[in-house]
């Protein structure tokens, strides 16, 4: 840079030429020498803008804006180099020697599928709500449709509370083997229209071993309003699909039977495992069912009190701990019972 | 439900790939859990032709075989069949089969001439029992083939995931419908050796509740037991003995073990038209009578797998003059079974309600193929359509000669009309369907339609083997399946949000997850029940063993199990978490609380060589963190303080919601010190602090080092000093803690840094200085603490 004819300015710029020399934190020495608000040499001359006359100030100011830029241009330049680009270790460290770091934890996995799921569906305009574990007959079964003494029940093996199913209007209190009572619970609580996902702890009479669990996590989901037809089920559950697993996953929404809901359906992903090609993981189909799903049946709809000739909706069911269960290849479900440190720093990816 | 490829072929008359069979029934809503090939033990075994024979040079009895195998591959076989004969095909196995007695082919020299396979004889592929010679095949297949082919033995069994509701599934005949739909062909029911199927025994109608067989026999069913409909016939000169092959296929093919030709003809229609029959030797009943009825109390009888049952008085039986000879649609008895000596049968094919059926048999502890399908529901109009069939079979492979067959049906009905909107079928599934479209997909599933355009209304006559069907909207669910859920349009259409908002108590959840695992914690899910952990806990009534009897009542137990575990397999450090509920007995409904609880123990950080293996291990100042950190997090505005030897949380109303101590547990030596806590997550509106500007003015910092009386708690002194500080004191810390050398016994020294501010000015040495000489006297004179001088 040309000299500027201020001598106080003139003497800055042999350090302007040196700026190119620094490396690491000089750099920042220099621009904290120079431009720093309470050190620096270019702010200092600044400051004493004010006390000059309006010539000579109008004169000197563009003189040290110039010097300033530059300083600015060129401590930049250095910056942009990168962080410690270049520059020596500070003697007497050895920086390939471990870092200190702290304890890291995580959720688990089951709690990371469901929450991934449930900012899925909040971003298709549902709620996120919850309910009771413990419920009666009613709520668990005859409110969703189950037919009494009918083989449909077998699927769901109950863990019952109490015996008074003469005694109490809701029959049996029981540990509610879905999250579906939730259903009638969010229709019974306003009108329409309704969407929600409901995950939670669900119980069945099973033993505990490799592919069953007496408890275990369910997520649901539950959209009714006028025109709500089936085609929005496949979309919206096709979108589901592709937003959770790839947008290019193949998904087959094929029929089923549940007593909750009409016409039912499940829906299978393309295996994850196979790409569809058949492995013993899916039975050699290509397929892996995800969720069940379905219209809901008008008769569930009148039980929550809600117009079933006016209204209708859809709804599915998952079970998020098979969904994790694939994506870890975990190849027990008690693995997700487990309070094994290594397991869980494992799974948490905080190893 | 087990079901056979060609069998299904048999009804269509057409061949079918399972490739295509298992996703197209997925389609209809039969999904495979397995596709098993049958006989696949023999599926390497192929055609060899014989095209050069000659007598062994060293053995009078062995042929030396030169012998085409397909592919223009020939392999040397040396054999002792006396039949083998140029030209002539066998059943060929290469060297690496094996066998269905087990043994593995290898090569080897027979008398010095190399043997590369065999050819084989029917004993050695079980098929038959003739070991006399080779199984010659006259057949047209060249070399190569795979004999399942030419024998016409390969099939594929399909077992299949049947609903609950769709008893006419677990049947050939109504699975062959539902393909006949997909495919859009014609089905039929499959020829059978020896039937004339223009021909059919007639079936008499008897009035009321009873009838009388012109052999004596009354056949009755008497009122209030789950019997709606009684056939029976009488054939008599029966010969029992073994089935023809192609019924023992059959049955085989469905995993059926052939028993005998009447057993096996019953079974047959089972699998066939889904009606079960029962056959009881006429001989070994009492009485001429067949009656339906409730059982008498504690009546008795030893079913077909010899279990001495005793019945209760609200299940169904059969009986003779005397007693039971049969659970009713469940299980025969033993005593009236079918032997090899029986000539005379009385055939039962009967209709049981499916809820009685049901409780009966879960009673009893028994499922039987025939309970499955009554208590899905039985075709009631077609019970004697399966009694025919299985008429026509039994003199087919059994010979006799039917006597008579009678129908008691006290109540005949006709299958119920259903009425559907063709704008409910498009409200439901969300596309228009042309009424023939709808029209058809209900024709194809064997309704008959009656078409009311003035109404806008289809009238529905639904068949009688669909019992599921009884409302609108089951005639709707038809509809989408056989038009095919997979031509349903998949694009996201306008929606309304819904009116709901986030459960605050799941948003709670998700806070304290995020921020105890950000404390290095890691989340568990363990089981909420398990043993009893007090005898106030909530029993289950049903459990499936004792270790899952109870609900808990606390999360924090299972978590110091988990630490056991871990030290059991030598983890030291140890950080873990659970959000869940806990259970409390209550009067009318157990009470449900959502609750964190976690447990700390081992090293405060991941282990670093500055410390030279010196690093600390958690103590009980980082559980009164993580207890705060946590109680912020669960239970907003609750206050941890000081319980006895306890750290509690207590509510704004006082109420405890939280405790941390150390806790007692099975460590090994090299353990550190367990700390758990526990706190309930409480749902309140989300906190949210008010806004302060921040100073700008600056503070005057003193420390004071205090002598301090253990039975003076540091929270005392710090009340104190903010009590005289109130109006200049902005924040008291304590920042250091002395016992020991120059510090009066019973006395401890600590530290205390006070920030004194004024928000509007900055204040005058003079101002703190006074301030600090207040707060000095009313220490000394309120809780005898004084200024450290030593």
């Amino acid at each position: 840079m040309e000299p500027t004819g201020y001598p106080e300015l003139d003497l800055l710029l042999p350090r302007l030429d040196a700026v190119d020399g620094l490396v690491g934190d000089a750099v920042e020495a220099e621009r904290i020498a120079i431009l720093g608000r309470k050190q620096g040499a270019v702010t200092a001359l600044l400051k004493k803008l004010p006390d000059l006359e309006p010539e000579e100030r109008k004169a000197f100011g563009a003189a040290v804006n110039r010097v300033k830029q530059a300083f600015e241009a060129a401590l930049d330049a250095r910056t942009a180099v990168g962080v410690g680009s270049g520059a020596a270790a500070p003697a007497g460290l050895d920086l390939t020697m471990p870092g200190r770091r702290r304890w890291v934890g995580a959720e688990h996995p089951v709690t990371k599928v469901v929450a991934e799921i449930c900012d899925i569906f909040r971003s298709l305009g549902f709620a996120v709500v919850v309910g009771p574990e413990i419920e009666d007959e009613w709520m668990n079964f005859f409110a969703l449709n189950f037919p009494k003494n009918h083989p449909a029940l077998d699927a769901h093996d109950t863990l019952y509370l109490s015996d008074d199913s003469e005694s109490r209007e809701g029959g049996k209190l029981l540990l509610r083997t879905h999250t579906s009572p939730v259903q009638i619970r969010t229709m019974q609580s306003g009108p329409p229209p309704y969407r929600v996902v409901i995950p939670g702890m669900v119980y069945r009479n099973d033993p505990f071993d490799p592919s069953h669990a007496p408890a275990f996590a369910q997520i649901e989901g539950l959209a009714v309003d006028e025109g709500v037809g089936m085609v929005d089920l496949k979309a919206t559950l096709t979108q589901f699909v592709h937003r959770f697993f790839s947008p290019t996953t193949k998904v087959r929404f094929r029929p089923s039977y549940f007593p909750f809901t009409e016409p039912s359906g499940e829906l299978d992903v393309e295996c994850q495992l196979c790409h569809g090609s058949g492995c013993p993981a899916c039975k050699q189909t290509g397929w892996m069912e995800i969720l069940g799903c379905g219209m809901v049946h008008p008769n569930v709809l009148a039980n929550a009190g809600v117009d079933a000739e006016r209204y209708s909706g859809w709804a599915f069911g998952m079970g998020p701990g098979r969904v994790a269960m694939n994506r870890y290849g975990l190849p027990d479900i008690r693995y997700l019972y487990s309070g094994d440190m290594r397991l869980l720093r494992q799974l948490g990816g905080t190893d | 439900m087990n079901v056979s490829r060609r069998w299904l072929e048999a009804f269509l008359g057409r061949p079918l790939d399972s490739k295509d069979l298992v996703p197209r029934l997925a389609m209809l809503g039969l999904p495979a859990d397995a596709v098993e090939p049958v006989n696949a033990h023999l599926a390497p075994v192929v055609v060899g032709q014989v095209v050069e024979l000659s007598r062994h040079p060293n053995a009078d009895r062995l042929s030396v075989c030169q012998v085409d195998i397909g592919a223009g591959q020939r392999r040397q076989v040396v054999t002792g069949a006396p039949n083998v004969a140029l030209s002539a095909k066998y059943p060929f196995a290469a060297v690496g089969v094996t066998l269905p007695n087990g043994i593995t082919l290898e090569k080897r020299k027979l008398r010095g001439e190399l043997s590369e396979g065999m050819l084989c004889s029917a004993d050695e592929l079980a098929l038959g029992s003739d070991h006399d010679g080779l199984l010659t095949l006259d057949t047209e297949s060249p070399p190569g083939t795979p004999i399942l082919d030419v024998l016409g033995l390969g099939d594929d069994r399909l077992v299949l995931d049947v609903s609950p509701v769709r008893g006419d599934l677990l049947g050939h005949k109504g699975i062959a419908r539902e393909l006949a739909a997909s495919l859009k062909t014609p089905f039929r029911l499959p020829a059978v050796p020896g039937v004339n199927p223009a021909e059919g025994y007639p079936v008499r109608r008897a009035e009321g509740r009873s009838g009388l067989l012109n052999t004596g026999l009354t056949i009755a069913i008497e009122p209030g037991c789950s019997c709606r409909r009684f056939t029976a016939a009488v054939i008599e000169g029966v010969t029992v003995g073994p089935s023809p092959e192609w019924l023992t296929r059959r049955l085989e093919a469905v995993g059926q073990r052939s028993i005998n030709n009447v057993v096996d003809v019953t079974n047959y229609v089972l699998f066939e038209l889904g009606q079960p029959l029962h056959a009881y030797d006429a001989a070994k009943l009492r009485g001429a009578r067949v009656v339906a009825r409730l059982a008498n109390p504690a009546e008795r009888l030893i079913t077909l797998d010899g279990a001495d049952r005793t019945l209760g008085a609200e299940m169904t039986v059969v009986a003779d003059g005397e007693g039971a000879v049969g659970v009713a649609g469940i299980m025969g008895g033993r005593d009236s079974e079918v032997t090899a000596t029986t000539t005379t049968i009385v055939l039962e094919g009967a209709w049981w309600e499916p809820a009685a059926t049901r409780l009966t048999r879960k009673a009893l502890g028994i499922v039987s193929e025939a309970s499955q399908r009554f208590e899905r529901g039985v075709d009631l109009w077609g019970v004697p359509d399966g009694l025919r069939r299985a008429l026509d079979l039994m003199v087919a492979v059994a010979g006799g000669r039917v006597l008579e067959a009678i129908d008691v049906w006290p109540d005949p009905s006709n299958p119920p009309r259903v009425f559907l909107r063709q704008k409910r079928v498009t409200q439901i599934i969300g596309v228009d369907l042309a009424l023939a479209t709808i029209e058809q997909a209900l024709v194809a599933i064997g309704a008959t339609v009656l078409a009311k355009p003035d109404d806008g209304r289809l009238a529905v006559d639904v068949p009688g083997w669909r019992p599921d069907l009884t409302t609108e909207i089951d005639l709707v669910e038809e509809v989408a399946r056989i038009y095919g859920y997979d031509r349903l349009p998949d694009d996201l259409r306008p929606f309304r949000p819904g009116a709901q908002a986030d459960a605050p108590s799941d948003r709670i959840a998700t806070a304290v997850r995020s921020g105890l695992a950000a404390e290095g914690l890691f989340e568990v899910v363990l089981l909420p029940i398990g043993p009893a952990t007090s005898p106030a806990a909530v029993p289950v009534l049903n459990p499936l063993s004792a270790d899952h009897g109870f609900l808990r009542e606390r999360l924090l137990p299972g978590l110091i199990r988990q630490a056991e575990a871990n030290w059991a397999a030598q983890v030291r450090d140890v950080r873990l978490f659970e959000v869940g509920t806990a259970f409390e007995g209550a009067p009318g409904r157990p009470t449900e609380t959502t609750r964190v609880a976690a447990v700390v123990t081992g090293a405060r950080g991941p282990a670093h060589w500055s410390e030279a293996g010196q690093g600390a291990d958690l103590d009980w100042w980082d559980l009164k963190g993580l207890f705060e950190r946590a109680v912020s997090l669960a239970n907003p505005g609750a206050q941890v303080q000081v319980d006895g030897g306890d750290l509690v949380a207590r509510s704004t109303d006082g109420r405890v919601v939280g405790r941390a101590s150390t806790v007692v547990a099975d460590a090994p030596p090299w353990a550190g010190p367990l700390f758990g806590l526990e706190v309930d997550l409480h749902d309140a509106a989300r906190l949210v602090p008010p806004f302060v500007a921040p100073p700008t003015v600056p503070a005057a910092n003193r420390d004071l080092g205090l002598v301090v009386p253990w039975a003076v708690t540091a929270v005392a002194v710090v009340r104190e000093i903010q009590k005289i500080g109130a109006g200049l004191l902005e924040s008291v810390a304590v920042i250091d803690e002395y016992r020991g050398a120059g510090v009066p016994e019973g006395s401890r020294s600590v530290a205390f840094r006070l920030v004194f501010r004024r928000r509007d000015r900055t204040l005058k040495d003079s101002e703190v200085d006074s301030a600090i000489t207040r707060i000095r006297g009313g220490l000394e004179k309120q809780l005898g603490v004084s200024l450290r001088t030593s």
